[in-house]
């Protein structure tokens, strides 16, 4: 417990410093040297990657989710196999399913991607689905009485009363992706997992590359959820109620 | 290449059954106590907050925090606090366990039908009777669906913390070297089917709680 509070040799075992702030020495939560010597060097590419990572396997994982749930949505037969693929691929730990994927897919972005994507099915899928059914009766027997075809009734009717559900699990699934993509630096060096890892596999812990890297991965989630708050706002004026 | 692993992960099974035993044990026994003592702290700030009526945003701040938290770095923090040992997971756990039980027992009293609140009101009954006979009993299936999302959760997460020398069966998953891939993909079903059946024990308690009141409107 004590073992960071006393500097061991001079400091923590950081590489590259030079010379080392008293804060740094001592292994301070927020050592702004640090945060100033390597936002550019360390954080922010680290950040960038999390945020490319993030929009691939979201963008990759909405469109898997659309075409299943048009599927299970259209033949109800195959909701519940869908389902309950989906909910399989969620229970494998991410860090078994890295692993299971490397004989395939090598240690690249790929493999993570891949792994990423599957988690995000299990979200999306759902709130596809429930957004769809939960479509009143008297809304589609309407539409038909208007002679509406099906194809019609979906774009025109099924698909914007979904969208709320729709947007709503986009976010969740958004916020979820960017929090599991830490995990992905078990693979490779890559998003702001990277830097988290190596803070904590540092000898006594290096406790202002954690909390900063940590605090940048928290802030990109709040963000990532307020901007799609605001887009589905933007995108259902007629849902300004909730 | 996959099918093989999956015949070898099986086969890693009855060779390995008190290894794979002791492993789980530990990780049941941190998921355990980090979630009875995340409902220890949040069960009863939910319950009351969502009988009050209030609090709305904090019971909403505090879900949306909740999934914005990365493990990995709540478990780097709970070492860098603590120290690596049991407690240092188990906080980061019950961190992860608060969000999902104190939301859903804020909705679950929250959204009691009024009208039946204020009825046994007017028979008598004191706020704490309100809260646990009325209130507690009609919002049971959406508190426990709370502590279910937390249960799966916290199963999940134990796995990471084996990376950092948590123990359990993520230390199993984190050492391939030693274990070998069918090693770490027995860890991975038995992690999984862990937290199936928690899912499933607390989805059990929940059905039974809904089948036990009439659908609410």
């Amino acid at each position: 417990m004590t073992g960071w509070l006393v500097a061991k040799g001079g400091g923590p075992v950081i590489p590259d410093f030079g010379q080392p702030s008293a804060c740094l020495k001592r292994n301070g939560w927020f050592c702004t040297d640090w945060l100033t010597k390597h936002w550019g060097d360390t954080l922010q590419p680290a950040l960038v990657q999390h945020i490319q990572l993030t929009l691939i396997a979201v963008g990759i994982g909405f469109a898997i989710s659309f075409l299943l749930a048009l599927v299970g949505f259209r033949w109800r037969l195959f909701d519940g196999p869908l389902g309950g693929f989906t909910d399989l691929l969620y229970a494998i730990p991410s860090i078994a399913l890295f692993q299971l994927l490397v004989p395939l897919t090598g240690v690249t972005v790929t493999t993570v991607e891949i792994a990423l994507v599957s988690y995000t099915l299990f979200i999306l899928y759902r709130t596809m689905i429930a957004g769809l059914r939960a479509v009143p009766d008297e809304v589609l027997e309407s539409a038909r009485g208007m002679g509406l075809t099906r194809l019609q009734t979906f774009f025109r009717v099924e698909l914007p009363l979904a969208a709320p559900a729709i947007l709503a699990g986009l976010r969740i699934a958004t916020v979820a992706t960017i929090s599991i993509a830490t995990v992905a630096a078990f693979l490779i060096d890559d998003g702001l997992g990277a830097p988290i890892f190596a803070a904590i596999e540092t000898p006594d812990l290096f406790k202002t590359e954690l909390l900063a890297t940590g605090g940048l991965a928290i802030l990109l989630a709040l963000v990532a959820d307020a901007l799609l708050a605001a887009l589905q706002r933007a995108l259902t004026p007629w849902n300004r109620l909730r | 290449m996959v099918a093989s692993t999956f015949v070898d992960a099986f086969r890693f099974m009855p060779n390995h059954v008190s290894l794979l035993l002791e492993k789980t044990g530990e990780t049941a026994e941190l998921a355990f106590a980090a979630l009875a003592i995340g409902l220890l702290i949040a069960l009863p700030l939910g319950l009351w907050l969502g009988h009050r009526h209030r609090g709305l945003v904090l019971a909403l701040g505090v879900s949306s925090l909740g999934r914005a938290l990365p493990s990995v770095v709540l478990i780097g923090l709970g070492i860098g606090i603590l120290g690596v040992g049991f407690w240092n997971n188990t906080v980061a756990l019950v961190v992860l366990a608060i969000p999902p039980i104190l939301t859903n027992a804020y909705f679950a009293v929250e959204g009691v039908d009024r009208d039946a609140v204020e009825a046994a009101r007017g028979m008598g009954l004191s706020e704490l009777q309100i809260l646990t006979r009325v209130e507690l009993p009609l919002g049971l299936p959406l508190l426990l669906a709370g502590l279910r999302i937390a249960a799966v959760f916290v199963i999940a997460t134990a796995t990471i913390a084996g990376l950092f020398g948590g123990g359990g069966l993520g230390d199993i998953m984190a050492r391939q070297v030693t274990y070998g891939l069918s090693g770490v993909f027995a860890a991975a079903f038995w992690v999984a089917a862990l937290a199936l059946l928690a899912a499933a024990a607390i989805g059990l308690g929940q059905r039974a709680a809904s089948r036990r009141m009439a659908p609410r409107t």
